[in-house]
């Protein structure tokens, strides 16, 4: 359990350091769902950070979980109207809200954003909440 | 223009190192420490609080700078209000955080080995932003 952890936190600073960058070098926020949008809806000028920027996280994500010996792999048996439904929550909300864990979360708190923090604050109570629900109500565990 | 390309490209592969590396990736983990009043798992809190502390620290330094190295300004919002728009959107993103445990992020990561989950749950991702976007530009 311990290694979890350390590998958990090491890759949390990985992260963080991968913000850190892409503000100090290009200006831009490490948004996930903000990156893709730019990608998804192109701006003239403004597609080739954000291609590059997800083809590294893609590439690389895959590079680790095929290569790296124990490395935590995805879950395969959730059930497909599930995944669908919440992936259109998923995309909508982000675009409302401007911005997803990485935005907000990581980018928005590490610059003391109060809009950042209440989002944060308001996910977090709607992720438990709709956990809770789902693993405890409707299936009576 | 090309650095810019190069720098996002470095930023990019560290950020999915450290979602691949530290198991956001599986939504298993992920719903594990959202289920707070069930198995709680707390090992992503390791993950966000690391990330986040190392923002809170670093994005001192950099901001103190006029501008970034590559490019003539930051590119940060503005805005200050807490709005409905904000919030409720955070509250359905949330909704759909819980029900799967996916965020955006560990989602395409998840494509990256071709994930049988993140093949569903990334177009339906899309097509909720487009959506947005027909519900916002009528």
């Amino acid at each position: 359990m311990s290694s979890a952890w350390s590998t958990a936190l090491a890759g949390g600073v990985l992260i963080g350091l991968s913000a850190t960058l892409l503000l100090w070098l290009n200006g831009r926020v490490a948004g996930v769902s903000g990156i893709v949008n730019g990608v998804l809806f192109p701006k003239t000028g403004d597609v080739a950070w954000r291609a590059m920027f997800l083809a590294g996280l893609i590439g690389a994500a895959g590079f680790y979980m095929a290569l790296v010996p124990n490395a935590p792999l995805p879950r395969t048996d959730f059930s497909r109207g599930g995944l669908i439904l919440a992936g259109l929550l998923v995309g909508f909300g982000t675009r409302m809200g401007n911005g997803c864990t990485s935005g907000h979360g990581v980018c928005g708190i590490g610059r003391l954003s109060m809009r950042s923090l209440a989002a944060v604050m308001t996910f977090m109570v709607t992720a438990i909440a709709t956990t809770f629900i789902v693993r405890h109500v409707w299936s009576g565990g | 223009m090309k650095k810019l390309a190069l720098a996002a490209l470095l930023s990019g592969t560290l950020f999915g190192l450290g979602l691949a590396m530290s198991g956001m990736t599986d939504a298993r983990r992920v719903l594990g420490f959202l289920d707070l009043f069930g198995k709680f798992d707390p090992t992503l809190m390791f993950v966000l609080g690391g990330a986040v502390l190392t923002t809170t620290v670093l994005f001192r330094f950099v901001l103190r700078r006029g501008s970034p190295v590559l490019a003539s300004s930051f590119h940060l919002s503005s805005l200050k209000q807490l709005d409905r728009r904000l919030l409720g959107g955070a509250a359905l993103f949330g909704i759909g955080w819980g029900i799967a445990g996916y965020c955006p992020g560990p989602a395409l990561a998840g494509l990256g080995v071709g994930a049988h989950e993140a093949l569903w749950f990334v177009p339906a991702m899309l097509a909720g932003m487009l959506l947005h976007r027909i519900v916002n530009h009528a």
